[in-house]
């Protein structure tokens, strides 16, 4: 990466109030690079606020909505997916020019992504996996956050976010206020819903001590270890957990997967799943174009 | 506007909307023939069938669900398959009962969403469903309140919309509690209710006369509509284990467009989705659903690519029927999971995608790391059919003016839901220009 880049990587810390202007109603548009699509989705899931927001704010870009679309500038811009190709480095420049504020919406937005997994691998690998022909592929070795490249205003996590969130984002930069989102941990969920700890009864792996609050502490309601939808809390403390989970029987290959998913590319996650010496393997080409071209198994 | 002209016409439309993901269509018309059509896949790659390899088998569920935000359980629900498959588990039929209601329950938001904010605003002249409120904020409610009711069930058996949580290999973490299913009845009855509005509302709409000449391929299963599970099989007589399937299957990759594409035997094409499902299985919908569709007139097949948003709409009316059958009889599975011990082996699971057939295919080892994985969503499978349906719309639309033939084309996309997140789970493109 170019070390221009590097310069421009910053997310703002300020309110997000300033750019937005109040006297007509706020352009919104919401942008998709490498993702699933189920963040974006999760504003249409919004449905008992859907139309009121419709109603508040013009929706000028929205590709999954509409065919209409309106040119910028924008008052604020919601960016799903992450950077992996030269076309995006490009395209995301100019969503950033044209964007008032601009708000990363989702785990690969902020962090790269499940496909940021190829950020581990060596170069190339990954399309000749999956391609018979991985010359007619064209994009780049990496998966990397929007703020690896632009200026970001503000970055809601989550895989996928939560759609309550996701309002009170929108609501608090209309209002010109900081949003309410929580920066502690899903422990901290568990405890306001009376969840016994499952780290401590009954040993299991759960990243829940390191893991941003946000879902409602989903899974360890239903007995499974939180596996991290939500990315790094503000403060971790990674290797604690790490040691934790290994005392409990885990082996440094399953704490490396653990830290290795949705978020592999937040940097506390990235460093332990590192530390735990995870090197996830990788295939390399031949068993799988024999899959694709029907002769096995 | 003359089109007779020598130089050639061309119809594009470079950031195609309201399907998931991201793609484009171009129609080339020389001397008034169509003489090249693309349906264009752009959406990054994301190398799933990489990520995986290396990763333990119980792992696949979530890691393939990310594929798709609009139909995760879908993904989950294949891979699951696939896994019990390659380690030779069955699973209990209470298990099974649980899955279906999930499923049901992403049918229901998927559908609810296609029918009334992706396709039905192509038929009333609308850019969008916002503009549809705009006229008509009832109608939009109507889709809006049967969508918040399949999230409900999502988020009351899977913990979330997006992305469930409850799902593993084997079954469920943990079996949801009696009550809170019971209480899912009554919003599914107003969803039913809605739902059967819906299919008159949609029965009303203006079709183009078209009919697509197709190879169907769906699931089947003895006595009822398959949703979770079932034998491939096709309209002209195939009926194969998931297993054989996934070899029938040859995927091409070809340089124009980055998504697969997908043929059986290699060369025969053929088209899964809410039309070929319908096609296979009306005889067996609730007699609800059935209802519904004799009375929107839909024979026992149905071959308008259009009328697929009345036959996505009779599918709302079967989700919902079937869910409270299910929410009626459920017994909460115990224990919620069968014990899953890996094997050295490969697996195949195949279940029905709200846009049509997906299968997942495993290679795993001893320990349950995953040494190969293939997955095929049903839009590759699509792709050669939406692309010949766009040849047929295109031809006959010849006299439509350059703007009605681009939303005329891009309709006949959307009529099969096209879901290029999930195409995409290698692509890039290199668009050939004239």
């Amino acid at each position: 990466m170019s070390a221009d880049i590097g310069t421009e990587a910053t997310v703002g810390t300020r309110a997000p109030e300033a750019r937005v202007r109040a006297s007509r109603r706020p352009t919104l548009a919401v942008w998709k690079f490498a993702s699933c699509d189920g963040c974006q989705l999760s504003l249409l899931d919004c449905e008992d606020e859907l139309l009121a927001l419709t109603g508040a704010v013009e929706i000028a870009q929205f590709t999954e909505l509409s065919r209409a679309t309106a040119s910028g500038p924008y008052d604020v811009s919601l960016v799903e997916g992450s950077i992996t190709t030269a076309a995006d480095v490009a395209r995301i420049r100019e969503v950033r020019a044209s964007s008032g504020m601009l708000i990363t919406i989702g785990a690969c937005a902020t962090a790269g992504g499940i496909q940021g997994l190829r950020n581990f691998a060596a170069s190339g690998e990954y399309a000749a996996t999956v391609y018979a022909h991985p010359e007619y592929i064209a994009s780049l070795d990496t998966s990397t956050p929007i703020s690896a490249h632009v200026k970001v205003d503000y970055e809601l996590h989550g895989c996928p976010i939560d759609r309550h969130q996701l309002l009170e984002v929108l609501i608090a930069t209309l209002a010109g206020r900081r949003p309410v989102v929580p920066g502690y941990s899903v422990c901290q969920e568990c405890k306001g819903r009376g969840t016994v700890c499952l780290l401590v009864a009954h040993g299991t792996a759960c990243l829940g001590p390191v893991t941003r609050a946000g879902c409602g502490a989903l899974c360890p309601a239903i007995g499974r270890g939180c596996f991290g939808c939500f990315g790094p809390a503000d403060t971790t403390n990674t290797a604690s957990l790490a040691a934790q989970l290994g005392r409990n029987g885990a082996q440094p290959l399953e704490v490396a997967r653990l830290f290795r998913t949705f978020n592999s590319g937040a940097p506390a996650f990235r460093d332990e799943s590192i530390a735990q010496g995870g090197a996830v393997p990788v295939a390399v080409g031949g068993p799988v174009s024999r899959f694709r071209h029907g002769e096995g198994p | 506007m003359t089109h007779g002209s020598s130089s050639p016409r061309t119809i594009g439309v470079e950031g195609l909307s309201r399907v998931e993901g991201e793609g484009s269509l171009r129609v080339v018309v020389h001397d008034g023939q169509v003489t090249d059509v693309a349906l264009e896949i752009f959406e990054p790659p994301r190398y799933f069938e990489a990520m995986l390899v290396g990763r333990h088998f119980t792992e696949a569920p979530d890691i393939t669900a990310r594929i798709c935000g609009i139909c995760p359980v879908a993904y989950q629900m294949s891979a699951c398959a696939a896994m019990e498959d390659a380690c030779g588990v069955t699973v209990d039929a209470d298990v099974t009962s649980l899955r279906r209601l999930l499923y049901c329950g992403e049918w229901i938001q998927s559908h609810a969403l296609h029918v009334y904010f992706l396709h039905a605003p192509d038929f009333l002249g609308y850019a969008d469903a916002v503009e549809l409120a705009e006229h008509d904020r009832a109608t939009v409610e109507r889709g809006l309140a049967i969508k918040r009711t399949g999230n409900l069930l999502m988020e009351t058996i899977g913990g979330r919309a997006v992305h469930p949580v409850n799902v593993r290999v084997g079954g469920f973490y943990s079996a949801p509690d009696p009550a809170a299913v019971a209480a899912l009845a009554d919003p599914l009855r107003r969803a039913r209710e809605d739902a059967l509005a819906t299919v008159e509302w949609v029965s009303g709409l203006e079709f183009p006369d078209v009919t697509g000449d197709y190879r169907f391929v769906a699931l089947t299963e003895p006595g009822r509509y398959a949703v979770e599970g079932g034998r491939p099989s096709s309209s002209d007589g195939l009926n194969v284990s998931p297993g054989e399937f996934a070899r029938l299957v040859v995927e091409e990759h070809v340089e124009r467009s980055t998504a697969l594409h997908a043929r059986l035997g290699g060369h025969d094409e053929y088209l899964t989705g809410p039309l070929a499902r319908y096609a296979l299985n009306s005889s067996v919908l609730s007699p609800l659903a059935a209802e519904a569709a004799a009375a929107a007139g839909l024979g026992p097949v149905c071959t308008n690519p259009f009328q697929s948003i009345v036959v996505r709409a009779v599918e709302l009316v079967f989700a919902c029927d079937e869910a409270l059958s299910l929410v009626d009889a459920y017994e909460p599975p115990d224990p919620p999971a069968a014990e899953m011990i890996p094997r050295a082996g490969t697996g195949t699971g195949a279940t029905e995608a709200p846009r049509g057939l997906l299968f997942h295919h495993y290679e795993i080892d001893e320990e349950g790391t995953i040494l190969n994985a293939r997955i095929v969503p049903p839009t590759s499978q699509n792709q050669i059919t939406i692309e010949a349906d766009l040849r047929r719309v295109a031809q006959d639309g010849l006299d439509l003016s350059d703007d009605d033939l681009q939303w005329r084309c891009e309709q006949a996309v959307r009529n099969h839901d096209p879901c290029i997140s999930c195409a995409a789970h290698f692509l890039d493109v290199n668009v050939v220009r004239d």
